[in-house]
């Protein structure tokens, strides 16, 4: 009885993941997924032959407290740290599922169990440590820049041969202390193998940490037989594998070169700014340039999320269709710090999600576009990604919006992305640079948008 | 192996599948609901941590459970909350265009 009802906890895990993939159904999916995980603690609470209720009572109520307040005051900005926060905290529960189970068989294991033992201690902790650097890195408590160190590689290749070993020690010998070492290790290998990696690329770790939360879930299933653990990692593990895989197509780079190039350090070619022409714009030139067009599409980036500058984003958009203009967002798929930041940003503010476009949604459409309005982003929407060949980032997909009629920038300074590329589309004769933080900059054409 | 251990392989595998099959037809505007939505289902590892600290036997074995069920209740809770919270501010408006 109590494994047909972890199956239909399995069952409403499956449902809430499919109503999830649509605007409408999504929230009620969600729903659907969290009952799931209601029924499957409850079953376990009533068929557990548990003996001690305090511990559980104690750690439900301070999880549900830490848990609630954090999604109740998390800003939307922030959303990328607080899922790898979330991923981190559930890593360290599977890994400690496996060290408590240890404790209580005294290391002695069948083989395969001993197995999925390691793997849930390697997996649990990696994504544990991994989650926690990104953490700060996204907080910005530590660099977001790569941060390469030398001998990286060799030490990092060492730590996982040293993991292998320790685990086929431990299995075989039932050696509990060797169990211990494995924790050690993958805390290390965790925080090593995410240090090297620039803050533009956390959409592939994020993706990549949330897989392994989900493989680690289902190790510590095999460790305790128990399948709802099973399916419901299982299910994670390929959809942290899928968001992987296509944010590394949108970049166009394959997870081998993301994980060990800390893409960006070598300098790149040496960036010249200062010395070519641009075309400095005021406020008023951008609100005259909007104001007069028939459409434009906004192209958010992080430099959007990072001065809080959806709302003032959305405000713009409304008194530009109130004037009747079309107005559209592009988003690339690798905009922000997560799959999906931007889209999150702009729900956020208000904007129909219907106005949200694609890439293969918005190409088609820049060559009828008035102004191309470029908040916050950079290396998404740079054509030497498409026409130089020399490039470091030669081949991956970009917004184009260079065929726009006229292009808008706002931005900080003449300052290069991530990837120290310098961007061909600022000089371009078409291109206007509006120097300024986003929000500020959003604001100012609005004002200026009264008079013209 | 045991026809318990091979069982639960055939199981991972299966749902493996029915993951990548659910999921590759999720649209990028929905890529950080469902990252935040399936990061609340990894949570199910709650359930290994509430019979682990349900057990009790000696010191340890008590942090530990405890360690575990604070933790996944945290990912748990705040995973389907904040999924909740996003989700609902996706709005089509209808009286646009």
């Amino acid at each position: 009885m109590t494994e047909l009802l972890y199956l239909a906890a399995a069952v409403l895990f499956i449902f809430g993941l499919k109503q999830l993939s649509g605007p409408r159904t999504a929230r009620r999916g969600n729903v659907l997924a969290a009952g799931g995980m209601l029924l499957a603690v409850v079953v376990t609470l009533v068929d557990a032959a548990i003996v001690t209720w305090g511990t559980i009572i104690a750690g439900l109520a301070t999880g549900t407290v830490i848990g609630a307040v954090l999604a109740a005051r998390i800003q939307m900005t922030a959303m990328p740290q607080l899922v790898a926060a979330f991923n981190g905290f559930g890593g360290a529960a599977s890994a400690l599922v496996a060290l408590a189970e240890l404790e209580r068989f005294d290391a002695v294991f069948a083989e395969e169990t001993g197995v999925t033992v390691a793997l849930s201690l390697l997996i649990g902790t990696v994504t544990f440590s991994g989650s926690f650097v990104a953490f700060a890195k996204l907080q910005g408590l530590v660099p977001g820049r790569p941060l390469l160190f030398p001998g990286a590689q060799v030490i990092n290749a060492t730590l996982g041969a040293g993991a292998v070993a320790l685990g086929t020690w431990a299995v075989l010998a039932d050696a509990a202390p060797a169990y211990w070492s494995i924790v050690a290790v993958a805390f290390v290998l965790g925080i090593l193998g995410v240090t090297p990696i620039g803050g533009a690329d956390m959409p592939v770790v994020i993706s990549l940490l949330n897989s392994l939360s989900g493989v680690a879930a289902a190790m510590a299933g095999f460790v305790i037989g128990n399948s709802a653990l099973i399916i419901g990692g299982a299910l994670v593990g390929a959809a942290g594998f899928i968001l992987t895989v296509l944010m590394g197509q949108a970049m166009n780079r394959s997870l081998a070169n993301v994980l060990f190039s800390g893409f960006g350090t070598e300098g790149g070619p040496a960036v010249a700014t200062g010395d070519k022409p641009v075309n400095r714009a005021t406020p008023e030139d951008v609100a005259i340039a909007v104001g007069y067009a028939s459409r434009v599409i906004i192209v958010p980036g992080y430099g959007l999320a990072v001065a809080q500058a959806q709302h003032a984003a959305r405000d713009l958009a409304n008194a530009l269709e109130a004037r009747g203009v079309t107005v559209e967002y592009a988003i690339h798929p690798v905009a922000g710090r997560m799959p999906g930041h931007m889209n999150v940003l702009l729900a956020e503010a208000d904007v129909s999600y219907d106005l949200l476009l694609d890439l293969d949604q918005s190409n088609p459409r820049f060559p009828q576009t008035d102004v191309a309005l470029i908040v916050g982003a950079n290396d998404v929407v740079n054509p030497s990604a498409r026409d130089d060949t020399t490039s470091p980032i030669y081949g991956m997909p970009i917004l184009e919006v260079d065929r726009a009629r006229n292009v808008v920038v706002v931005k900080r300074s003449l300052s290069p992305g991530f990837a120290g590329i310098d961007n061909p589309l600022f000089y371009l004769e078409n291109t206007m640079m509006l120097f300024a933080d986003a929000k500020a900059a959003l604001e100012s054409v609005l004002g200026a948008l009264g008079d013209v | 192996m045991s026809p318990e251990f091979i069982a639960g392989i055939v199981v991972f595998v299966l749902a493996a599948f029915v993951g990548l099959e659910v999921i590759s037809k999720v649209p990028p505007t929905l890529h950080t609901p469902l990252m935040s939505g399936a990061n609340a289902i990894s949570g199910i590892t709650i359930v290994g941590a509430v019979v682990a600290a349900g057990i009790g036997e000696g010191a340890l074995a008590t942090v530990l459970g405890f360690l575990a069920v604070t933790a996944a209740t945290i990912n748990v809770v705040g995973g389907f909350l904040v999924t909740d919270r996003m989700l609902e501010m996706f709005r089509k408006k209808p009286d646009r265009r």
